[in-house]
């Protein structure tokens, strides 16, 4: 195996990380608002992923910088192709990131309502825009010789993409409400979560589904055998997970609405493989993990750090769940 | 305007805003560390009201450096495109190792220091915050190393039209890299240190109840600046070494000297005129420049007026000047601004050596109209070193207007320069605002310092 795939496969286990933890982060966000009656059951909503959040971002911010590192040409192309709509979620993830610190510094009503607010757009409109990324590297973006996009923002909004936004952002709203079923002492506010998430979750398997369909009829995904087991293995667990959450085993509509997030995510990279970004004006200038690659000597010595540190970030980042391990419940604020 | 004019003036905007909070939060991590470490050996719940105080200044300092620090990995993409491409074999790694060994250990540790009070023994407790030290300003060690590159490249060929690492080890060892970290490193501690004392005159000031231990915090945060400011004029020296050295241009710039002299004086003022390339007046102490570079009262000093035609002789036509004006005044505040902290901090020293510092409350004002200085300070001195590498983003390889991003439309980037600053100005206003409130409500150090 060479280096361009092991990277093609780090990139793909990074991006599994980062949608998985901040899958939920994403969730907790929009229902903090959605569930939480008063400030709080909006606290203590908040608290699950207070100490976590932080590093569960990193997970991103790393994927960004290894693809910079290990294919700075799709690094190059894809953030200024989705310029404006990473505007928008640079400026969605400012105000999430600093509610958090501030929101907790002011007692008035006003304020928190304002940080509140900005939590749930913080969150759901980075959800939303993976979506349409995701979608709009499947169907492929005008991408010239150069390596240049040549469309526009709004050409980023197809009812495709859209489509494929809401279907992540409905996903990890109900990934967030498996993750509180787990997080808050059982009874109270786990049954009002337990209700949202039969709703939510009906929506994103509906949705889950026409992106499937549309998938199949605007993209090559299908081609890939490996990418059709994976999805249909998304799709199969994240039925499990609703059922599972819906008739209250909290822990099994967890796990599997985490496998249904890595099954979606390797399904899409299998689906692109060997590609990262299509061209839909040429194949042929499709970025692909040669064509847009690192030289094997900078691949080489990330390949060693990568070796060293990612089971060194996991070990530690599970050494953090397992300490804020306990269940949370009102008392838990007051000190 | 156009794209590359609106894209620089963006990464600036971003880049300056950013560096407001980085020194502080490098800064007060180490004295925190310093601080529960002092407090795990004695015991003293003083000590660990303070630690809690500081805790959340700090917090509020990390969560607006954290969010633009974002910003700042996705503008390489967004705006800088094809520099991305041209630099991505090198530039890349630093980055995304920053993310792998620093930025990570910083995030998740941290998460555990705010909540862990509960779960982790003091000792235990203490060390989540001392990686947290550690990690930010290793974080702030690949970052230089980057940026290093851009100001003096080393270990990489060009081939197949862009530059490709062939000396991992030369890149991290880069010469310049240490100058530049060790003085950004000390000005952390500065920064940190110039707003503990401000706030401890402060809260001494007002009578706070709990003046000692303001007092003792004093005594800290005095010998923890005093240390930076030393170290940081040392490693500002060693860096004018490097930059005579490895950029010549920036630093006849810096010092406006349009023509090749040995000695070299030092102006201390100077009005210069750009467009007929001399200084029409100009007050000089002579040799002192020649000193600064050489240790010696003799030395010769390339002037501007040289080394533009030698790059025109390398590089082809074009002006290889950068803002001589700004870089010249620059220079000036900066040094203006280290005499004055200095001056302030040894005073500090003397009142409470004489134990007077209670009874002076003119000086005790004073500091807290400090607090602006090294702000300033850290501000024009990153002015110095991104805008005195102009024309060039990687000297001698690329230029600034070969960087930027070809896809982008001048309207798309000015609404997001412009978004950008809006949310930065008013998220600015709200943590000062809160930070202020939170340092005036807050008796001792609260107890309930966390979120409530």
């Amino acid at each position: 195996m060479d280096l361009n795939i092991l990277w093609f496969i780090l990139i793909t286990v990074l991006f599994i990380g980062f949608f998985f933890l901040e899958g939920f982060d994403y969730g907790v966000g929009i229902l903090s608002l959605l569930i939480g009656h008063n400030d709080d059951e909006r606290r203590l909503l908040l608290y699950s992923i207070a100490p976590v959040w932080d590093g569960n971002e990193v997970w991103m911010i790393t994927a960004g910088g290894a693809l910079f590192a290990a294919f700075p040409h799709v690094y190059a192309t894809m953030f200024s192709t989705f310029y404006m709509a990473l505007f928008l979620m640079l400026l969605a993830l400012i105000m999430r990131g600093v509610a958090f610190e501030l929101r907790g510094k002011h007692t008035s009503a006003g304020w928190r309502r304002f940080w509140d607010g900005a939590i749930f757009f913080g969150s759901a409109v980075p959800a939303f825009l993976w979506g349409v990324a995701v979608t709009n590297l499947l169907i492929g973006l005008p991408i010239n010789s150069h390596m240049i996009y040549m469309g526009s923002f709004w050409d980023l909004l197809t009812p495709y993409t859209i489509i494929g936004g809401l279907t992540f952002l409905f996903v990890f709203t109900f990934h967030g409400a498996a993750f509180l079923t787990l997080r808050l002492v059982e009874g109270g506010m786990t049954i009002r979560i337990r209700h949202a998430a039969q709703k939510i979750g009906l929506a994103a398997i509906v949705f889950f589904v026409l992106c499937m369909i549309l998938t199949y009829a605007q993209t090559d995904l299908f081609k890939s055998t490996l990418a059709v087991i994976l999805l249909f293995l998304a799709a199969a667990t994240f039925i499990a997970a609703y059922i599972s959450t819906a008739s209250a085993k909290y822990l099994a509509g967890f796990i599997l609405s985490s496998l249904a997030i890595v099954f979606t995510t390797a399904a899409f990279f299998a689906g692109l493989f060997p590609r990262l970004m299509v061209s839909s004006l040429r194949p042929e200038w499709s970025l692909t993990i040669y064509n847009a690659s690192s030289t094997p000597y900078t691949l080489s010595i990330m390949s060693v750090a990568a070796g060293c540190f990612v089971p060194l970030v996991i070990a530690y980042q599970i050494w953090t769940y397992w300490i804020f391990r306990k269940r949370l419940s009102p008392k838990d604020l007051e000190h | 305007m156009d794209v590359l004019l609106l894209s620089r003036w963006q990464f600036a905007i971003t880049t300056t805003y950013h560096f407001l909070f980085i020194p502080l939060t490098l800064g007060l991590s180490l004295f925190i560390a310093l601080l529960e470490t002092y407090y795990v050996k004695t015991k003293k719940p003083w000590c660990l009201s303070l630690v809690h105080f500081l805790g959340t200044i700090f917090l509020i300092s990390f969560s607006m450096g954290i969010v633009t620090g974002i910003v700042q990995e996705f503008h390489f993409g967004m705006n800088w495109s094809e520099y991305s491409r041209f630099m991505g074999d090198i530039f890349g790694a630093p980055l995304a190792l920053e993310a792998l060994t620093a930025f990570f250990l910083e995030s998740t540790f941290l998460g555990i220091w705010m909540f862990g009070w509960k779960k982790l023994s003091p000792k235990l407790h203490c060390a989540t915050i001392w990686i947290v030290a550690f990690s930010s300003n290793l974080s702030a060690f690949w970052i230089l190393v980057a940026n290093s590159f851009m100001q003096h490249p080393v270990g990489f060929i060009i081939n197949h039209g862009r530059a490709e690492m062939t000396d991992f080890f030369a890149l991290i060892t880069n010469s310049y890299v240490f100058g530049q970290f060790a003085h950004t490193f000390f000005s952390g501690i500065v920064t940190s240190g110039i707003l503990i004392l401000a706030i401890s005159a402060y809260k001494i000031l007002n009578h706070s109840i709990a003046e000692k231990s303001f007092l003792q915090c004093m005594r800290f945060a005095t010998i923890y600046t005093l240390i930076g400011l030393f170290a940081v004029m040392g490693t500002g020296h060693l860096q004018a070494k490097d930059v005579a050295h490895m950029q010549p241009m920036k630093l006849a710039s810096m010092e406006a000297l349009w023509e090749t002299a040995d000695p070299a004086p030092f102006a201390i003022f100077a009005s210069i005129n750009t467009q007929a390339k001399k200084n029409t007046f100009e007050l000089t102490v002579p040799s002192v420049l020649s000193f600064m570079v050489y240790n010696k009262p003799y030395g010769e000093i390339k002037g501007i007026q040289e080394l533009q035609t030698q790059n025109e002789q390398q590089f082809g036509p074009g002006s290889y000047i950068p803002d001589v004006p700004g870089l010249f005044w620059s220079f000036r505040v900066m040094l203006l601004i280290g005499g004055i902290l200095l001056l302030l901090v040894l005073i500090s020293a003397f009142l409470l050596w004489k134990q007077k510092l209670v009874k002076s409350p003119f000086f005790l004002k004073l500091l807290i109209f400090a607090v602006p200085l090294p702000f300033i300070s850290n501000s024009v001195g990153w002015y110095i070193s991104e805008a005195g590498r102009q024309p060039w983003i990687v000297v001698g390889l690329q230029k600034t207007a070969a960087a930027v991003s070809p896809n982008l439309t001048p309207a798309e980037v000015f609404i997001t320069m412009i978004g950008f600053t809006l949310v930065y100005l008013a998220l600015a206003v709200a943590a000062i605002y809160i930070a202020v409130r939170f340092i005036r409500q807050t008796p001792s150090a609260a107890n309930d310092w966390r979120d409530k």
